[in-house]
């Protein structure tokens, strides 16, 4: 066992560490506090926070925006900028404190005994710096090897990350390559020296899901092969599950809980550990039957936080007297390996009650179409020439026959990765730009070519759009009541000044802001309240159909349940159509009627969210369906990862887009003929070569439970998950 | 690369064309070609003319031709390097230019050799550690010595200089021929005046630098903080204020007509003010064309050397 017994992280069993490593843990962390140190005085980010890492373990660290977790990570690098401190508490490297380490001392760990892996990649790497020369850097200055020694690794180490043409990477700057591309070279970068300790700080976060896809398998395969430790921070549950053995679920700058994966997942043991995962919405889920149920309240400021409990505010299960004393201790629970909660009532809390059930919801009957796409086609021209010198024009091919039609009442939802085109056909629906060929029909009234300038307020007010990030649409110098009653008078919904003032209220009141909100400005509110403002706003003229731009993939899980909850509530009340654009088919499956799955602008396949769901499946579909990271242990997938990246959509294949990464290309077809569109049933469309047969015989991606709800005749079935016991196994 | 020098030339090529068009426009009027007229022919001459041999006079300087038609042979001949004739120094524009650029090129040349080390210096060091102690006191230089007007810097370096100590000399004609101390006070009037802008460029640029992700990749990379700095941040950082630098060459050449004048330096600006005032029209637009293509060609510099040297742009 090992030498820190009494901390409330625990130790590790020794069979944990590996064969053939000592027992010393590889990173300990005992009662470690930050502070940022600013003119308003300390400001703690990090309180009484422990964790025990050994060898070869991989520990996830969970939280939202602000609770801490990427402090802890920067606090192991000992690099907190000038203004942070560690003011408590001890953080132990093999067993050595770093706080006493010299500044020369942490310069030869870092990088060479602990990487690290940022959330951007195209930001984390030197834009005037070649990649060779900056992989090079790693050896050169931890092994003295000699440049071309150097080199000659990274190049070894740039085919291990799986990057094709490792040469060419080499001579290439960091803007030259994909993002993809990027932050494997930054994981290469990180593992050139043969670290001990991996810090992976939101490392896909950035990324597009099918690349995701490819990075987590990396990180896995690194893990196993290298028997690096890793501490993985994410806001993602689902990512935690498919790559760590340990999770430290952080609220406020606490770690509030602490187990390994199963237990946490299975049986946690905090009300905010449970209330995180009541608002993602998991498979099963169901926007009437089983609505996602929202934390309320939110985040306290760090200077700020309660007394006792700092989740106590917003806990179900709150005592006063109890919960609001003192600090709270790190509690183990009774038969769990290691597994603590700081929570007081642990025991008296009915773990097993569902969560708000019984409380769904009616389904809307849908109503007849109200927006009909018609073989919507926008190209751009990119003229190469400045003057009076126009060089070859290029033409981007940003949508392309797009055809789909939403009816009254019904959520339809738009998915693809960057790139395939869905912001683009949200800029032409809203005038911003004009279509170049095809209709688009808002009732009938054909708005394709009607730019924004020419359409009427009428027409303006039936269509409204709500933003992807709530913190640049809100105009600062404005009061919010001020951006909302604007909206009311210039679509001619009230005349009189008063009932003006007295919508807004109303409409406050819709996106439950408390009405006093209408005097103040956005600075003076949170992500999650500005989006409602942006509901609000975009609700104010009665629209008719509403395009949501990913409108919750900017704020934190906790709000993103009840933003999302608050746009079904008022879209039921008030029969809208709502156009949902987003990449993440973990919200879409929960809250669309119909999905559209779009890649590099071309519709793939649309149909029901059911029939997306289950095959038959366009490849990509099936891609994209096994890319997503569910954060619940009873899920399997098939584990189908693409390789290559996106191609540029001024330069598409000439068939079929997803030719260039499709595991089922058939050659000589598919590169040079654009598929077929097949109808499978009445609105199920797939555009594919393959045949009927082939796509009508495909296995499900997703399986609930252990999959005995579908027949198993696949050969594939879950290998990721096979993996992920062999693994655990064998540790 | 060559194709974005190519496409600038061909701009710089119509921008200077169209300068020099409203340059000749402007002194096309009736009034300038009677003070041409008086110049030539001497104030009672020409006021003894009668309007016959008036027009006989413009027929003779050709001003009697279309607009367009002078314009062409005014730029034909420029082309060709005849750039007119200066009737106050009574010489022909063509050298007196080429002896007053070269005057200022000398005078531009020692202050960029000062200035740039200096102010790039300060500007890193400074933007390095932002907040430190050494951040404050450049910063508070720079910006004291910039809000001073290079005339009272000027006069204050002379009184200490030339009048107290006696060290330099106060005026820089150059009369007994090119003296290089009677340079020291120009330019350093004009490096007092200037190095303290282009440092707080540099140190704006320098902390921005300092603070990006990819420094603090760098740092945890665990290389030594001296290379962080020469390798990964200097290149970055250096990018803005080199175009800072480039097109200081504009200021410097037309805007230190104050420096020369007091100083009585025969540089290009004392020429440019001394027309003015005369006026000698010839070289007022000689003088102005030149400032035109400086212009331009400082910033077909500094674009291109942006270009070079931020590899984000040049390869996209």
């Amino acid at each position: 066992m090992s030498m820190a017994s009494d901390t409330s992280g625990g130790t590790a069993p020794a069979a944990q560490a590996g064969e053939g490593t000592s027992q010393i843990p590889v990173l300990e962390c005992r009662n470690l506090s930050i502070s940022y140190f600013t003119r308003a005085g300390e400001i703690p980010a990090v309180a009484d926070f422990n964790l025990t890492l050994m060898p070869g373990e991989s520990h996830g660290i969970v939280g939202e925006s602000g609770c801490g977790k990427s402090t802890v990570a920067l606090a192991i690098m000992q690099y907190m900028g000038r203004n942070g401190r560690i003011v408590g508490g001890e953080i132990l490297f093999n067993g050595r404190d770093m706080r006493a380490m010299s500044e020369e001392e942490l310069r030869l760990l870092r990088g060479s005994q602990i990487a690290m892996v940022y959330q951007e990649p195209m930001a984390s790497l030197n834009p005037a710096m070649r990649v060779g020369d900056q992989l090079a850097e790693v050896p050169i200055y931890h092994e003295g090897a000699s440049k071309e020694e150097a080199l000659e690794r990274a190049r070894a180490m740039l085919e291990s990350v799986r990057l094709p043409e490792p040469e060419r990477i080499l001579r290439s700057y960091p803007h030259q390559i994909s993002g993809g591309q990027q932050q494997r070279v930054v994981i290469a970068m990180a593992l050139l020296s043969s670290p001990k300790l991996l810090l992976l700080d939101e490392p896909t976060t950035a990324l597009d899901v099918t690349v995701e896809a490819g990075i987590v398998d990396l990180i896995r395969e690194i893990a196993a092969e290298f028997g690096t430790s890793m501490i993985y921070i994410s806001h993602n549950l689902g990512l935690i599950l498919e790559t760590c053995d340990r999770i430290t679920v952080m609220y406020s700058g606490e770690a509030v809980e602490v187990g390994t994966v199963e237990d946490v997942f299975e049986a946690m043991r905090h009300p905010y550990t449970r209330g995180l995962f009541a608002s993602i919405p998991l498979p099963g889920a169901d926007k009437n039957a089983r609505p996602l149920i929202a934390i309320p309240g939110q985040l306290p400021l760090p200077h700020e936080r309660p007394p006792g409990c700092n989740f106590g505010p917003r806990c179900d299960y709150f005592k006063a007297g109890l919960c609001d004393r003192g600090e709270i201790p790190m509690l183990p629970i009774s038969g769990d390996d290691r597994h603590f909660s700081r929570c007081l009532r642990i025991e008296e809390i009915d773990w097993h009650a569902g969560l708000g059930e019984g409380i769904g919801k009616v389904a809307t009957e849908k109503g007849d179409v109200v927006l009909k796409v018609d073989d919507m086609t926008k190209h751009y021209e990119i003229e190469e020439g400045a003057l009076f010198f126009s060089g070859e024009a290029k033409t981007v091919k940003a949508n392309e026959k797009l055809s789909f039609e939403a009816r009254e009442a019904e959520t339809v939802a738009i998915v693809g990765e960057s790139g395939c085109g869905k912001s683009t056909f949200a800029k032409v629906l809203m005038g911003l730009e004009e279509a170049t060929a095809g209709k688009v029909l808002l009732g009938n009234v054909e708005l394709g070519h009607m730019p924004v300038d020419r359409r009427g307020p009428e027409t303006i007010s039936k269509l409204q759009m709500i933003f992807q990030n709530p913190f640049d649409t809100l105009n600062p110098s404005h009061t919010v009541g001020g951006q909302i009653a604007r909206v009311i008078r210039k679509f001619g919904v009230e005349k009189d000044e008063a009932k003006v003032q007295e919508r807004v209220l109303e409409l406050l009141d819709i996106v439950k802001l408390p009405r006093d909100f209408a005097l103040r400005r956005p600075r003076q509110l949170s992500g999650g309240q500005k989006q409602r403002v942006g509901i609000a706003r975009a609700f104010a003229g009665n629209p008719a159909v509403v395009i949501a731009d990913e409108p919750v993939s900017a704020l934190d899980v906790s709000v993103q349940a009840a933003v999302t909850e608050l746009l079904m509530d008022i879209q039921r009340e008030n029969r809208t159509t709502l156009l949902f654009i987003s990449h993440d088919l973990s919200v879409v499956r929960y809250l669309s009627d119909r999905i559209v799955v779009m890649y590099l602008g071309q519709i793939m396949e649309q149909g029901s969210t059911e029939e997306i769901f289950a095959p038959p499946y366009h490849p990509y579909t099936e891609a994209l369906l096994s890319a997503v990271p569910i954060a619940d242990t009873k899920v399997t997938k098939r584990h189908i990862v693409l390789s290559g990246e996106i191609p540029s959509a001024s330069d598409p294949p000439a068939g079929c887009p997803f030719c260039t990464r499709c595991p089922y290309v058939i050659e000589g077809t598919c590169e040079t003929e654009p598929p077929p569109i097949r109808e499978f049933q009445p609105g199920h469309r797939i555009a594919c070569h393959l045949s009927e047969e082939t796509l009508s015989a495909m296995q499900p991606v997703i399986q609930i439970g252990d999959g005995t709800e579908k027949g198993d005749k696949g050969d594939e079935v879950s290998p990721a998950a096979a993996a992920e016991s062999a693994r655990r196994s064998d540790a | 690369m060559v194709k974005l020098i190519g496409r600038r030339l061909i701009q710089m090529v119509l921008i200077i064309l169209v300068a020099s068009l409203l340059l000749f426009a402007i002194f096309d009027t009736p009034e300038f070609k009677r003070r041409l007229a008086v110049q030539e022919l001497g104030g009672f001459a020409v006021s003894a003319l009668s309007q016959d041999a008036y027009n006989e006079w413009l027929a003779r300087r050709g001003l009697d031709v279309p607009f367009y038609q002078r314009y062409f042979n005014w730029i034909g001949k420029i082309v060709q390097g005849d750039f007119g004739f200066s009737y106050e120094k009574n010489r022909p524009v063509g050298p007196l230019l080429a002896d007053r650029l070269a005057n200022t090129g000398i005078l531009a040349l020692c202050v960029f050799a000062l200035m740039i080390p200096i102010s790039l210096t300060l500007g890193v060091l400074s933007g390095m550690r932002e907040g430190s102690g050494l951040d404050r006191s450049i910063t508070f230089l720079s910006v004291f010595t910039t809000s001073i007007p290079e005339i009272a810097t000027a006069i204050i370096l002379t009184v200490v200089f030339a009048l107290g100590l006696g060290l330099l000399p106060a005026k820089s004609a150059m009369i007994a021929g090119f003296d290089p101390w009677q340079l020291v006070l120009p330019v350093l009037t004009l490096v007092i005046y200037d190095f303290g802008y282009v440092a707080r460029m540099t140190r704006a640029s320098m902390a921005e630098v300092m603070t990006s992700q990819y420094i603090r990749t760098a740092i945890l990379k665990g290389i030594p903080y001296r290379r962080v700095v020469m390798k990964h941040a200097l290149r970055n950082a250096l990018i803005a204020p080199f175009t800072v630098i480039v097109l200081q060459m504009n200021w410097l050449l037309s805007g230190v007509v104050v420096v020369e004048v007091f100083f009585e330096y025969d540089g290009f600006g004392k020429l440019l003010l001394e027309a003015a005032l005369f006026p000698d029209v010839e070289v007022v637009q000689a003088c102005t064309l030149v400032a035109v293509v400086v212009a331009v060609t400082s910033q077909i510099i500094s674009d291109v050397g942006y270009t070079f040297l931020n590899p984000r742009i040049r390869f996209s």
